[in-house]
């Protein structure tokens, strides 16, 4: 991995049913693959809930966005609740220029996104 | 614009690219005195400018040419007491497409994809599509004009949203 890249972690919880996925860095069109790649993973396993934990994400553009839709999208499918969490204020940003904010459920927390 | 850029950078259409970019047009902005709002927005809007021409104008071929160049916004808000502002051109060698074709798609549609130039727009003052003389690539102009009067209690991601890179 080179210095400084931008990495996806997929956790598992100690909630049973639940996936928590962790991008980090810059979620732009060089690392959203990645992101793609891991929602997707989880999502074969059919979690009842997948959360998202945006703590660590500085930025974020408009391929980033995509794939967040694209998992909504399959989540709504699969009956699979999404939650997003822990966005900084410039990831809100990006949401509300959109115009998704309200499409997403999006918590404040990592504990809040458990319940939401 | 007819004088020379004050800054010219040549780069392949890679997205591992964009990082550097992004911080590179934000790094200057701020040098110009361009305020951090501005500096990040900016910042995001070149990056989706960037994104489309390696995407649609050149379907991934990651080593096709695109160039960026610098301006103050005015030209005289160097020597002056102009409030400062930046005015970028991003150039490429893509097939050109009709600039009038360049809008944003209704949002209401929730689908991935397609909202980069939605995002341009949306957070700067100028973005002109063109196409580049000689019959080859497309040219974006894109003016983030400095703040003259802060508007009190401005809303929305003109007025007070932030959304790029942080402070190098």
């Amino acid at each position: 991995m080179p210095a400084g890249a931008d990495t996806v972690e997929i956790r598992e919880s100690d909630r049973p049913g639940v996936a928590v996925v962790v991008p980090k860095g810059d979620i732009d069109m060089s690392c959203s693959p990645q992101l793609r790649d891991a929602l997707r993973r989880v999502q074969d396993k059919r979690p009842a809930r997948i959360v998202v934990d945006l703590a660590s994400v500085r930025y974020m553009d408009s391929s980033g966005l995509a794939t967040l839709v694209e998992a909504m999208k399959n989540a709504k499918q699969h009956q699979t609740r999404l939650v997003l969490c822990a966005m900084n204020d410039k990831v809100l940003a990006i949401f509300e220029i959109a115009r998704l904010h309200q499409y997403f459920v999006i918590s404040d927390s990592l504990d809040q996104a458990y319940e939401a | 614009m007819s004088q020379p850029a004050h800054i010219t950078v040549h780069l392949h259409g890679d997205p591992k690219y964009l990082a550097g970019v992004r911080e590179m047009v934000a790094s200057v902005a701020r040098r110009l005195g361009v305020d951090e709002l501005s500096c990040s927005q900016l910042a995001l809007a070149v990056d989706e400018a960037l994104c489309n021409v390696i995407r649609h104008g050149y379907q991934g071929q990651d080593e096709r040419p695109i160039w960026i160049r610098i301006w103050p916004e005015p030209l005289e808000s160097l020597k002056s007491d102009a409030p400062p502002g930046i005015r970028v051109v991003i150039e490429d060698e893509a097939a050109q497409v009709d600039p009038a074709a360049m809008q944003g798609r209704e949002l209401d549609d929730v689908r991935p994809g397609g909202l980069g130039v939605h995002i341009i727009r949306e957070v700067m003052d100028e973005a002109i599509y063109e196409k580049r003389s000689g019959g080859v690539g497309m040219s974006l102009t894109l003016i983030k004009r400095g703040n003259v009067t802060p508007t009190v209690g401005a809303q929305g991601p003109k007025g007070n949203a932030s959304c790029g890179n942080d402070p190098a």
